[in-house]
């Protein structure tokens, strides 16, 4: 089975966010970038399929060179190919654009796919757009929030989380799935691993070069600004009797929320 | 025209697309335009009173047997038909599991961007402008839209529903051709947990615990305090989550759940960057920790010092007092 995983760099989650607001981006210096934790459990899935079944796992990552580290963490848990599909854009928030830019990839060089695997979102621009649009794009099943996957020859069935329940979902190969936590528990890299990624070779796929028009590459979203959330007023801290305490937690509750 | 997707859940329209119905009615307000509102399914006539009472002047109906168990191919097929033909310039849908699937689906097969999750919306100069959490809340983003319709999906429990009104309107049926064979994927059932609780995304209070709980048995504590408040659920912060304690759907915070509800009870939480992200937009927070330095403490409005094993037992007994007055 040969399985395509699209990951993400992103700014790690313990990460502070700053703002430039003249460029309406996050200061990017002194960040230290991730591969999407989401990202994780579906290269993961990958190799697991491939153990169970055989075939080949490939991660694609959209960005610029700085996206060849998390490639190579890839590789290291055990992807057999990486390819980089060169993109000096940047963040753009727009889904669509980078769903255009994989579906034209796919559809004109890596057209030999099973199973195309995602994270469920990035932990940035939080979106959630990308695999649907993908799915769209080239006609193929989704399931997106994934908790539980098994493929039987060209079928599979999928559990999707939603609200305070499950859907069983069954799809026909190839399909699109992102995954969610839960799926499975993440590999470390081995040595070997990371050895091997290293002398790796990651071919470059430019967004240059697909054929895309211009058009198709805009940004469809205007950013008119970026803001910090506003800053939350320190409250009232108590220290007490632990029954006193809860008497004028319920009292808060009662007087000012208005709650209980 | 503002168009709202209604979503269907065990026969009922969702409390959160009331609540994108009722945005998009105040928006349509604004542009001097109506609100229309679609369902899809299956046998849907009598839900459109619903819309109609939450401010949809026309109801459309995309029907047919297949619709009954959700694809999200088919009906992106269904709904795209629906807005090539009357060309609303925005299109709502809640930013639900379901919404979150199907909106990029639409939007892909409309050529358009699309924004997720967004906790405001604006009309300047005749356009849509929303604010969206990146980064699950460490910063917020405005954007416009360059392409038509401009499709948004709104975060549930954050926008007002309208006052429930008597008015009527059109009903619009349309029945919709699909082939079988055409849909590759589909829901074939839904499963439900034993005793399935309401989901963080959709409750007016979290109570939530975290890793001074010392173990699993004591969530125990935390869903007895949930059990005494009414449209509740239970969150869990990431390490209570990683220690196996409590399933990940339960997981508040950047590798969870981002939630902003009326009240969020933080017992045994510490509140790392991560967590703070997912539920500072909550509109009261109150937190019990035994450490006084405990970053949660600075997001709280009202905050105890103290060991949760002895303030929860007392808790239980004054809300049990106040539920009673």
């Amino acid at each position: 089975m040969n399985i395509y995983v699209f990951v993400k760099r992103v700014p790690d989650t313990e990460s502070k966010i700053r703002i430039d607001h003249e460029t309406n981006a996050i200061v990017e210096e002194g960040l230290s970038f991730v591969l999407n934790p989401y990202d994780e459990y579906a290269v993961e899935e990958a190799l697991r399929l491939r153990e169970a079944k055989g075939g080949q796992v490939t991660v694609f990552s959209v960005g610029t060179e700085e996206n060849t580290v998390i490639l190579k963490k890839c590789l290291a848990m055990g992807a057999d190919e990486a390819v980089l599909i060169k993109d000096g854009a940047g963040e753009t928030y727009d889904g669509l654009r980078t769903a255009r830019i994989i579906a034209q990839v796919l559809t004109q060089k890596y057209s030999d796919y099973s199973l195309l695997l995602f994270g469920k979102q990035s932990v940035g621009a939080d979106n959630a757009q990308i695999p649907a649009m993908i799915a769209e794009l080239l006609g193929l099943p989704q399931v997106n929030v994934v908790t539980k996957l098994d493929i039987e020859g060209s079928e599979g069935e999928a559990l999707r989380e939603i609200e305070g329940a499950s859907e069983k979902v069954s799809f026909s190969l190839p399909a699109i799935i992102s995954a969610q936590k839960g799926l499975n528990e993440p590999r470390y890299e081995t040595l070997k691993g990371i050895m091997m990624a290293k002398k790796k070779e990651i071919p470059v796929v430019d967004v240059q070069e697909l054929g895309l028009s211009e058009e198709d590459l805009a940004v469809r979203l205007d950013i008119v600004r970026m803001e910090s959330p506003p800053e939350r007023e320190a409250g009232k801290i108590i220290e007490d009797e632990p029954s006193e305490a809860a008497k004028k937690l319920v009292e808060f509750l009662h007087n000012e929320a208005k709650l209980i | 025209m503002i168009l709202v997707n209604l979503e269907i859940r065990d026969n009922e329209i969702k409390k959160s697309s009331l609540e994108a119905l009722s945005e998009g009615k105040r928006k349509a307000d604004e542009l001097n335009t109506d609100a229309a509102a679609v369902l899809t399914g299956h046998n849907l006539e009598s839900l459109a009173d619903k819309a109609f009472a939450f401010g949809a002047s026309k109801v459309y109906l995309l029907e047919n047997a297949l619709f009954a168990h959700y694809s999200p191919q088919a009906y992106a097929q269904a709904l795209a038909s629906l807005v090539e033909e009357i060309k609303p310039e925005i299109l709502f849908f809640s930013a639900t599991a379901m919404g979150k699937d199907l909106a990029p689906r639409l939007a892909a097969k409309l050529g358009v961007s699309m924004a997720s999750d967004c906790i405001q919306t604006e009309i300047k100069e005749g356009k849509l402008e929303i604010l969206r959490p990146i980064y699950a809340g460490k910063a917020l983003l405005a954007v416009r839209f360059k392409s038509s319709p401009q499709i948004a999906t709104l975060r549930p429990n954050v926008f007002p529903l309208l006052e429930a009104s008597e008015d009527s309107g059109e009903v619009v049926r349309k029945d919709v051709i699909i082939a079988e064979e055409d849909i590759k994927g589909r829901v074939a059932e839904i499963v439900r947990e034993e005793g399935a609780e309401l989901d963080v995304t959709e409750a007016d209070i979290i109570v939530s615990g975290g890793r001074g709980l010392k173990g699993p048995e004591n969530f125990d504590l935390i869903r007895d305090i949930a059990s005494l408040l009414p449209h509740s659920a239970v969150g869990a912060s990431r390490s209570a989550v990683d220690a196996g304690w409590i399933d990940h759907q339960h997981q508040v915070g950047q590798t969870g759940k981002t939630v902003s509800p009326n009240l969020y009870m933080a017992f045994g939480i510490s509140g790392a960057i991560q967590h703070l992200a997912g539920m500072s937009s909550s509109k009261y927070i109150v937190a019990v920790n035994k450490d006084a330095e405990a970053p949660i403490f600075k997001v709280a409005d009202f905050g105890v010092v103290g060991d949760l094993f002895q303030v929860i037992p007392h808790l239980k007994e004054e809300i049990k007092k106040a539920r009673e007055e």
